[in-house]
């Protein structure tokens, strides 16, 4: 489930909330309105040049071409006035838009990396993604056509009524008796409308879930002979999406023709009533041409009302999906510049107390309380779900415990500042994320000041040079997307090398060489051993040969410390650690 | 990559169009037919509309009267002429977008079957990215002016209408038109011309910020740990920044070119008005011909920009319309041959010579040995010696570049398409889960029984968590389902081989993440099955001592050449490598307890 809600917002409220968020995008937008009412003006200029050559050009027995020429004059400068208003405005929308889109994009961005892993899991990544790319599109789609449309269609429907009604009052009110039945169904040809584009983004997701699926899932699929049945769930997949798409276009395909009709009563209805009352009342005939025109300017806003409609409907989603990023409060706060900042050197961490549970879980880990005094190396062992990760977590501050309270040299973890605790501190995750880059940038991550010879230096250090030489391009080789050119367990040497360059004084290992071979296993935690001396090192072990060689092994169960002290005391008693250990020397040993 | 509307653009998107209407020909005449009775219906409406001021309004303001005829024949011009055209603006929509649908999938369907025939090897070499982006964003940009397509046609059927109007009108009149619809044209062709390489940028930097993002998520956990929250942003700001000036570029040509578009024929409605009030004068056309021509110039401004959208879309369709013809004419699709593996009994494996690189790089160096049926044998070496590539040979996931790989005696090469997966099953080392339930997982398709998709389960040990979830079988699991540790997913992997009672069973380190005494479980599980019904040979990579002792034999792997072969004990006695690795903890233990004793000695 998603922990992203955010606070429950109104339309107008998440887009007062959205814009305020964004200075960029008020800023002169005052300007900008007033500009696109000049444009708008713009569009009853032809109507009224035909009106005044009809009834004031030719309205005596021969054309009064002067008058006509004066005329369409200065019509066809005002024309060349509006249109510049029009691009004035334009650079000055998409110029507000731009700027504030990108400032909401980087804020986003950056609070998703604020947020705590709790919460980073919650969601799915792909969703985080979009919330910063997608998400943010459709806001800025929205502002730079639908928006535009809105206050264009509005202005001409304005426009053009206000005319109408100077010219006749009857006839307007005709037209807006025509067109309102319309005004009123739109909201509901807008709800099917929004209804079909959601199925069509639901079956969209479907299908590119299934694409993702066959691709992703390759190998499997060839090893087990199942293209017949992907092949399949692909066809269904796709087939869905076409259906929905087509179910779009049929009601997009009778809201247009319905306002053509429409505008074809209304112009009926304007002839027919109008040479009536024009031959009673004082309506002249190029007044009733110029309604003629001026009923051409309802016909665009009806048609793409739907669609404007439905954009704006997809703008405010958008907005509420960056907002509720950017609403969840980080809930695992750096402290900032009040926090307190760590002096390097030999670290010590305490546990106090600490509980632990997953939102609406049972609790994870219960009690704990334990010193690490510094320049200490401790094991932490324990089955698959006994805590120990959880354990990692807290000690990185990855998550704040429940109850209770972590320290670090004497300070509670929730006052040390970020920029200090992450230096002194670092944990190598046993799944090693690296990035599409070669060897040495991955590397490189943990310490970006670092010279090449310093990453070939570390990685002598750790005893990896032979295996940097057998590669393709050593340092240098390319370790593709997610660092799949590697095997796992070249990754994990990667990720290792990453935080040792790092240089922290706490380096806490979560199954970091879980893919290893033994022997390259054995040769890096004998080159740590050594490297780290004068450090504090946490390792969480599945192979049991860094217990033996730890100060101190913690044993987790359910939660719990059940057992802890040294190797040598801990595998002659009978107990869990007894236990643990006999079944992994049956394990890997001759 | 193409952008510019050049002319080798231009005849490969209009190659790309024809493809499309030689594929979809009753869709695309009935769009077609659909919009040329728009266009032809919109010049008419002007015409209905002329003809009732001529003969319906002007008599009544200047005689005071109509003939009721007269109203009632206009009334029906009017309404007649909305109605047709209304039909041809639903024809055309529908229809149009009918065929860009049918196209679409077609494309996707067949970019989706060939990434089935592909070999992995393929696959390796194409980033997931690009592989989604070629039947998603690829398959929609090269059909994408279908849609505007039959409007374009129906425009141009419009505008020659309109000009046999015009010049049957009024040639003075004609000429107007003849001098500003060109100029609209040419005006939109000059815009698309700026716009499409402007557009293409902004939509690379979309993409990118894209991929920056996705990465960086992805790996949030690094950039934490790391505290490199900073210069993250700072990379993603530098690429939002760029993406927002693009943009920006983007804007200021539509800003420019669409109001003066809107312009052009507002200024030819002027221009007609003021030659029309001198035609009138000299008595060359009545005030009915000057409305007509005044409102059907109106009325061609907006359509007469759908050329346009043909246009701007076309640099974007052929660079779609590539990638996904690269995805269909790719080849190195593995050819089958004819051969059967068939015998119910366990296989042999042999590995002749088998030579393998990526690219440049040689990972296998004339990898020999054999494996009687039934035995089990485990293939050894150091991290990155390429056990698992040689593992994915034995299921042809890829060919060897040398050698062969034979099972019973066959190569893989000969035999027929799904004849290798039917006897062979490979568990890898990464599990992956469909979004499915655990029942479709495990039997990924294939015609079993629930009592043996829960003996299967049984006997990977999956059994106890699996009838522990909500819906049992029927539990939705993958990226969208219940989350399953990383042991429970290799259990199910594992499963979803043995379901599948393979004659070969290959396990590329596929127990890494199950804890030991459960590990232990299975292997005797897998054993005891072997002696009775469920018999097969078994390769297993594997690092643990315990998995190598339950093999018959070991293959030694060093540097992706087999440095030794042959029973456990023997390998222990005469290869240093091997005992280095496998004994490596016994021997730090060993070594410790020394330096410990030392110390104490010394202390």
């Amino acid at each position: 489930m998603s922990s992203l809600q955010g606070v429950e917002r109104s339309a107008l409220d998440t887009v007062r909330h959205g814009l305020s968020l964004t200075p960029e995008f008020r800023r002169g937008l005052a300007g900008t309105l007033a500009l696109a009412v000049f444009a708008t003006l713009g569009k009853v200029i032809v109507p009224i040049a035909v009106q005044q050559t009809i009834d004031r050009g030719l309205g005596g027995a021969v054309p009064d071409v002067p008058f006509i020429r004066t005329t369409v004059v200065v019509c066809a400068v005002a024309v060349v006035v509006t249109a510049l208003c029009g691009y004035l405005m334009n650079v000055r929308l998409y110029k507000a838009t731009e700027a504030s889109l990108a400032t909401l994009r980087v804020r986003g961005f950056r609070h998703v990396h604020d947020l705590s892993v709790l919460t980073q899991n919650s969601e799915r990544r792909g969703a985080l993604v979009s919330r910063v790319t997608g998400d943010v599109d459709q806001i800025s789609a929205f502002m730079q056509w639908g928006g535009l449309m809105i206050i264009v269609a509005v202005g001409q429907l304005l426009v053009a009524s206000a005319v109408m009604f100077v010219y006749s009052w009857q006839l307007a009110l005709l037209i807006w008796a025509c067109f309102l039945p319309l005004l009123v169904a739109l909201p509901r040809f807008q709800r099917w409308l929004s209804a079909a584009y959601t199925r069509v983004r639901e079956r969209t997701g479907d299908m590119l879930a299934a694409v993702s699926e066959s691709v992703v899932g390759a190998a499997v699929i060839r090893a087990h002979g199942s293209e017949a049945r992907t092949a399949e769930r692909l066809d269904t997949a796709i087939e869905a999406n076409k259906a929905a798409q087509a179910r779009t276009q049929r009601i997009v395909a009778t809201v247009f023709p319905l306002t053509e009709i429409v505008a074809a009563i209304a112009l009926a209805a304007v002839v027919l009533v109008g040479v009536r009352l024009g031959v009673g009342d004082g309506i002249t005939e190029g007044g009733l041409v110029l309604f003629l025109f001026l009923i051409t300017l309802f016909v665009s806003p009806m048609q793409i009302a739907t669609e404007v409609l439905n954009e704006a409907q997809n703008a405010i989603a958008g907005w509420r999906r960056v907002l509720g990023v950017l609403d969840t409060p980080p809930d695992v706060a750096d402290p900032g510049p009040d926090g307190v900042e760590l002096p390097r050197g030999p670290i010590s961490v305490s546990f106090e107390n600490v509980g632990f549970a997953y939102p609406g879980g049972p609790p994870v880990l219960r009690e704990v309380s334990v010193d690490i005094p510094p320049r200490s190396r401790i094991a932490v062992v324990g089955e698959t779900g006994s805590g120990k990760t959880t354990f990692a977590k807290l000690l990185t501050r990855l998550m704040d415990p429940v109850s209770g309270r972590v320290t670090v040299d004497g300070e509670d973890l929730r006052e040390v500042r970020f920029s200090s605790l992450r230096e002194r501190i670092v944990m190598v995750p046993q799944d090693g994320f690296l990035f599409d880059g070669t060897l040495a940038e991955n590397i490189r991550f943990g310490r970006p000041e670092a010279t090449d010879a310093e990453i070939a230096l570390a990685m002598t250090e750790l005893g990896l040079a032979d295996w940097v030489e057998g590669l393709p391009a050593g340092l240098d080789t390319p370790v593709g997307q997610r660092g799949e050119s590697l095997s796992a367990g070249e990754r994990q040497l990667v990720a290792l090398a990453r935080a040792y360059l790092a240089d922290p004084d706490l380096l806490l290992l979560d199954e970091a060489t879980s893919a290893v071979d033994p022997a390259t296993e054995v040769r890096l935690a004998r080159a740590l051993e050594g490297v780290t001396r004068g450090r504090t090192a946490v390792s969480i072990a599945h192979r049991l040969s860094t217990a033996e060689a730890a100060d101190e092994v913690l044993v987790f169960e359910h939660g719990r410390i059940v057992q802890r002290g040294p190797h040598a005391e801990l595998v002659g008693r009978p107990g869990v650690y007894a236990d643990l250990h006999a079944s992994w020397v049956t394990a890997s040993h001759s | 990559m193409t952008s510019k509307v050049t002319s080798a653009v231009m005849r490969q998107g209009l190659r790309v169009l024809g493809a499309a209407i030689r594929a979809e020909k009753a869709v695309f005449t009935a769009a077609v037919v659909s919009s040329a009775l728009y266009g032809v219906m919109t010049v008419a409406s002007a015409r209905a509309l002329g003809w009732t001021t001529e003969y319906v309004v002007l008599p009544a303001f200047r005689q005071g009267e109509t003939a009721t005829g007269a109203i009632t024949l206009g009334m029906v011009l009017i309404l007649g002429t909305a109605l047709l055209k209304a039909l041809g603006v639903a024809g055309r929509r529908y229809f149009a977008g009918v065929m860009q649908y049918r196209m679409q999938a077609r494309s996707r369907r067949d970019v989706t079957r060939q990434y089935l025939r592909l070999p992995l090897a393929w696959h390796h070499r194409h980033p997931t990215g690009q592989l989604l982006s070629n039947a998603s964003a690829d398959a929609e940009a090269a059909w994408a002016p279908l849609a505007p397509l039959p409007m374009a046609v129906g425009v141009i059927v419009m505008l020659v209408t309109a000009a046999v109007a015009l010049v049957l009108t009024d040639v003075m009149l004609a000429l107007v038109g003849f001098l500003i619809f060109p100029a609209i044209a040419l005006l939109n062709l000059v815009y698309q011309r700026r716009l499409s390489p402007l557009v293409t940028r902004a939509q690379q930097f979309r993409a990118e910020v894209s991929e920056i993002a996705h990465e960086s998520f992805d790996g949030a956990l690094v950039v934490k740990t790391l505290g490199r929250e900073d210069t993250e942003t700072a990379r993603f700001r530098a690429r939002a920044e760029e993406l927002r000036d693009a943009n920006v570029a983007v804007g200021r040509v539509r800003g420019l070119f669409d109001p003066m578009l809107e312009a052009l024929p507002t200024l030819g409605v002027l221009a007609v008005l003021l030659v029309g009030a001198v035609r009138l004068e000299s008595g060359a056309i009545t005030s009915g011909v000057l409305v007509e021509v005044a409102y059907l110039f109106t009325l061609l401004a907006f359509p007469i920009r759908a050329l346009g959208w043909v246009l701007a879309e076309l640099p974007r369709a052929v660079v779609g319309y590539e990638r996904v013809q690269a995805v269909l004419t790719a080849t190195g699709s593995m050819e089958y041959g004819t051969a059967t593996l068939t015998s119910g009994a366990p296989a042999r494996l042999e590995v002749r010579d088998l030579d393998y690189a990526y690219g440049d790089f040689q990972v296998l160096h004339g990898v020999t040995f054999e494996v009687e049926p039934g035995r089990t044998v485990a293939l050894v070496g150091p991290t990155g010696s390429g056990k698992s590539t040689l593992a994915q040979t034995f299921v042809r996931l890829v060919d060897p570049a040398a050698g062969a790989v034979l099972v019973d005696g066959t190569d893989l090469r000969e035999v027929a398409r799904g004849g290798v997966s039917d006897a062979v099953a490979l568990v890898p080392q990464q599990t992956f889960l469909f979004d499915d339930t655990v029942r479709g997982n495990v039997t990924l398709g294939l015609p079993v029984s629930d009592q043996d998709v829960w003996q299967a389960l049984r006997l990977a040990q999956a059994d106890g968590f699996v009838s522990a979830l909500s819906s049992g079988l029927d539990t939705m699991v993958g990226e969208r389902g219940t989350t399953l540790s990383g042991g429970q997913r290799q259990r199910l992997a594992l499963a979803r081989a043995l379901v599948r009672r393979p004659r070969l069973l290959v396990l590329d380190d596929a127990t890494s993440s199950v804890d030991p005494q459960v590990e232990a479980k299975i292997l005797y599980g897998l054993r005891d099955a072997a002696a009775t019904s469920a018999a097969s040979t078994v390769v297993v990579v594997a690092y643990r001592m315990a998995t190598i002792a339950l093999a018959d034999q070991v293959v030694y792997l060093e540097h992706g050449r087999v440095a030794d072969q042959g029973s456990h004990e023997d390998l222990l006695a005469r290869c240093e490598g091997y005992r280095n690795l496998v004994t490596a903890y016994e021997r730090e233990e060993a070594e410790r307890e020394a330096l410990e004793s030392d110390e104490e000695i010394n202390a």
